[in-house]
Formats: structure tokens, C-alpha cells, sequence
């Protein structure tokens, strides 16, 4: 039976996939408020994941993450999709503890396709060291995996992007662009070395970004996916009541995504992204277009984003051993929440 | 003036159609409906060095791609 790929049965992939920002803030503050003194940091803070206050000075965090597929490998997009949603627990610093799947799989697609999407999510939480087990299967027309996590952590531990100090640098973990990258490939554009590179990156779990942050003073942290490097960035910024300064020619960025960007192939979300936070951000004259489409633009399984101080950051990234770069810089408050210089 | 319809189409698409469309015309008008491809359209035409412009038409928009 020919190979169906996987990436023809969807409209959108990855994170790319989410509902533009804006539509689901009118959802979320259309709601009656919820208060539960065991929400720490509120319902509006619980944004990818929530922390629920268990007492004795420990909590539980929990994050659910599912997308459609932005591979043809059913294996990979496993991997990716795994990878991707354990991320939002390292990003609170925590350490991901049990796992349940969560799939959408078309009935007209051999089984053997959903068995090795879940074999490769086995590979990824196995080597996350997290347990996985059950999980809920529906019929639908469009493929889409993910899974739902949760960790226990010590509540004094927990990273939040809320605590972003004053001349901290900004650190981030992975290159930027698969977003766009994966959006030629989509079209058959995309070069080899390039989307190898993509996925490698994607398939990367943050835990190394993590461990080697774990024993460092961390003030805020959160992971770049599809609300872009700038959109992340932001919140970051507001939550902390700070202005942050990226420097884009120090933003690290695979190979090729400039030129694809420059020849339009840009995810959806790119625009509904700039849509919902372009009043957030001030550009510097010389910031170019293409550099604009790349900041704006979605990321799956992206990397870590951490505030550290200047020392604290020499020290993580001679650990993380050419994987992290210093991107920024927080500096009071200074109309809009986030600069790109 | 030959028109590319790349209506109803998402991206990468539109952008895939107008570059086969102008691999056999220099000049084309691409007809998009949505703003992603709008977008992405006019910066293919751009990068490959040709005139472009945009007017609204129907629910859409006409992309001019000129020499």
C-alpha cells in the first residue's frame, strides 16, 4: 500500500495550528472568573499549564499540548509532538512525571500509522524518564496527537515568566524558523539539510536546557512555540512589568529561513501573531522585513527563553555547550513590553 | 493577462501556484482570499524581482505581478 503523507490530510501543522491569539483571549475573558485559593498565580496566569497547590511546600503542574502533523513520519511527528508537550513542564523548571496521549486519527488510514506515531511519543518519554499510560482515541478526518502531562514539583522551584529582574539577559535554547521551514516543506521547498536540521531540533526535548539551568537563579522562563519568539517575549515582559530588548542580528536562526522567508513561505500565524501583539512590540528602523517575518512567526517545539542574570548565563551557556544564546537583554520598563533592536 | 485562482487555497499553495505560474508567463494576476496569502504572494513576486501590487476584488484580493 503506497505511503499516505501525513502532512497532506491537514490544513494547518504544529503549533501553527492554534486559534489566533486574539479569538481565544475573548473566549477565556468572556468566562465567569474562577478563584481557587489552591491556583497559584491565578486562572488568567494558568496559560499553557496550570500549578495546583497540594501543600507541604509541593504543587502539581499540569499541560495538555496536541497538534496536526508537520511531518510525513508518523514516528517523527510522534517524537515532535511528544517532545513539544513535554516542553511546557520543563519550561516551569519542573520534570515530567506521567503522561497520557491524546489522538484524533482518520479511519481510513492503517492502524500501523497511529502505532508507530505512539511508538515514537514512547521514545521521547522514555527518555524524559516520564511514565505513559491510557490516553483517549477519536475518529476524525484530520490526524492529531499529543499528549497531556503532568509533574510534581516543590513550589518554591517553580519557574514562572513573571520574575524577569532588571539588566538580566535573555537566553534562548533552540534556533528559530521551523515554523517556516516547515511550511516549504509543506510545499516541496524546503532543503534537505535544512528540514533535518528542523526536526533534529524539534525531536530535541528541553530537558539538557533545563537540568542545566536547575541549580542557577532562573527569574522567569517560559518555551517559544506558536506564539512566537516576540509573542512569548512579550508576556514574559508584561507579566514581569519590564521592558525586554531583543537583539535580532543575535538571534539564532537555522539555515535557509531567510531565504524562504524572503520568498513568502510563511505560516498562517505568522499574521494572526503579529495581529495580536505588533502593538506590543517596537521595531528599530533598521530592522528588516524578513527579520520581522521570522520574529513573528510560529515555532514547534521550540526552545527554553530564561531570564538570568549576566553571570549566571556565561555559566549556562558554556554548559549547554553552543545551544543557547544570549538574545537580549530586560531593562525597566520603557513604553511598549518588548524592543527589537 | 493570464490569472492564476488560488482561492479557497492555504499556504504554502498560492505561493507554489505563482511560482509555476510565472516559471511559463512573466506576467500573471493572482487571486487570493486570505490575508496570509495575500502576503506571502506579494513577497514571492517581490524576491523574484518583479513589479507587484494588490487591489481588493470580491471577498479578495487581485495580485498584479508585473515585469
Amino acid at each position: 500500500m503506497e505511503k499516505v503523507r501525513l502532512t497532506s490530510l491537514v490544513r494547518s501543522s504544529g503549533c501553527n495550528a492554534k486559534l489566533p491569539p486574539g479569538d481565544l483571549h475573548d473566549v477565556l475573558s468572556s468566562l465567569p472568573p474562577f478563584h481557587s485559593d489552591r491556583l497559584i498565580g491565578g486562572y488568567e496566569a494558568a496559560d499553557d499549564a496550570l500549578v495546583y497547590d497540594l501543600g507541604n511546600g509541593r504543587v502539581l503542574i499540569e499541560t495538555v499540548d496536541f497538534f496536526p502533523p508537520m511531518v510525513d513520519d508518523p514516528f517523527l511527528f510522534g517524537e515532535i509532538a511528544a517532545a513539544n508537550a513535554l516542553s511546557d513542564i520543563y519550561a516551569m523548571g519542573a520534570v515530567p512525571a506521567v503522561a497520557m496521549s491524546i489522538a484524533c486519527f482518520p479511519s481510513c488510514l492503517e492502524l500501523s500509522v497511529l502505532r508507530e506515531i505512539m511508538m515514537g511519543a514512547r521514545s521521547r518519554t522514555d527518555e524524559a524518564g516520564c511514565v505513559i499510560a491510557g490516553g483517549h482515541t477519536i475518529a476524525d478526518r484530520e490526524p492529531k496527537f499529543g499528549l497531556a502531562v503532568t509533574a510534581v514539583h516543590d513550589k518554591d522551584k517553580v519557574w514562572t515568566n513573571s520574575g524577569a529582574k532588571v539588566s538580566d539577559v535573555l537566553v534562548l535554547t533552540k534556533k528559530l524558523g521551523v515554523g517556516i521551514l516547515m511550511t516549504a516543506s509543506k510545499g516541496g521547498e524546503c532543503p534537505e539539510a535544512s528540514f533535518n536540521a528542523a526536526v533534529s531540533a524539534m525531536r530535541t526535548l528541553n530537558r539538557t536546557a533545563r537540568d542545566s539551568a536547575v541549580d542557577l537563579s532562573v527569574h522567569a522562563a517560559t518555551d517559544v512555540t506558536g506564539f512566537s519568539l516576540l509573542g512569548h517575549a512579550s508576556e514574559m515582559s508584561e507579566a514581569s512589568g519590564c521592558t525586554i530588548a531583543i537583539d535580532g542580528s543575535a538571534v539564532p536562526v537555522h539555515d535557509g529561513v531567510h531565504d524562504l522567508a524572503m520568498f513568502g513561505f510563511l505560516p498562517e500565524g505568522r499574521y494572526t501573531n503579529e495581529d495580536y501583539i505588533a502593538e506590543k512590540v517596537a521595531f528599530s528602523d533598521s530592522t528588516g522585513q524578513t527579520m520581522k517575518d521570522i520574529l513573528f512567526s510560529p515555532e514547534t517545539s521550540g526552545g527554553l527563553l530564561l531570564s538570568m542574570s549576566s553571570f549566571d548565563a556565561e555559566i549556562y551557556l558554556e554548559r549547554m555547550k553552543g545551544s543557547a544564546w544570549i538574545i537580549g537583554k530586560v531593562l525597566e520598563r520603557d513604553g511598549k513590553p518588548v524592543h527589537v533592536l | 493577462m493570464k490569472e492564476v485562482d488560488a482561492r479557497g487555497r492555504s499556504c504554502p499553495e498560492p505561493v507554489i501556484m505563482t511560482k509555476r505560474a510565472l516559471k511559463e508567463d512573466e506576467e500573471i494576476d493572482v487571486l487570493v482570499d486570505n490575508r496570509a496569502s495575500l502576503e506571502n504572494v506579494q513577497r514571492y513576486g517581490r524576491a523574484m524581482g518583479k513589479h507587484v501590487s494588490a487591489s481588493e476584488e470580491g471577498t479578495g484580493w487581485r495580485i498584479a505581478i508585473r515585469k
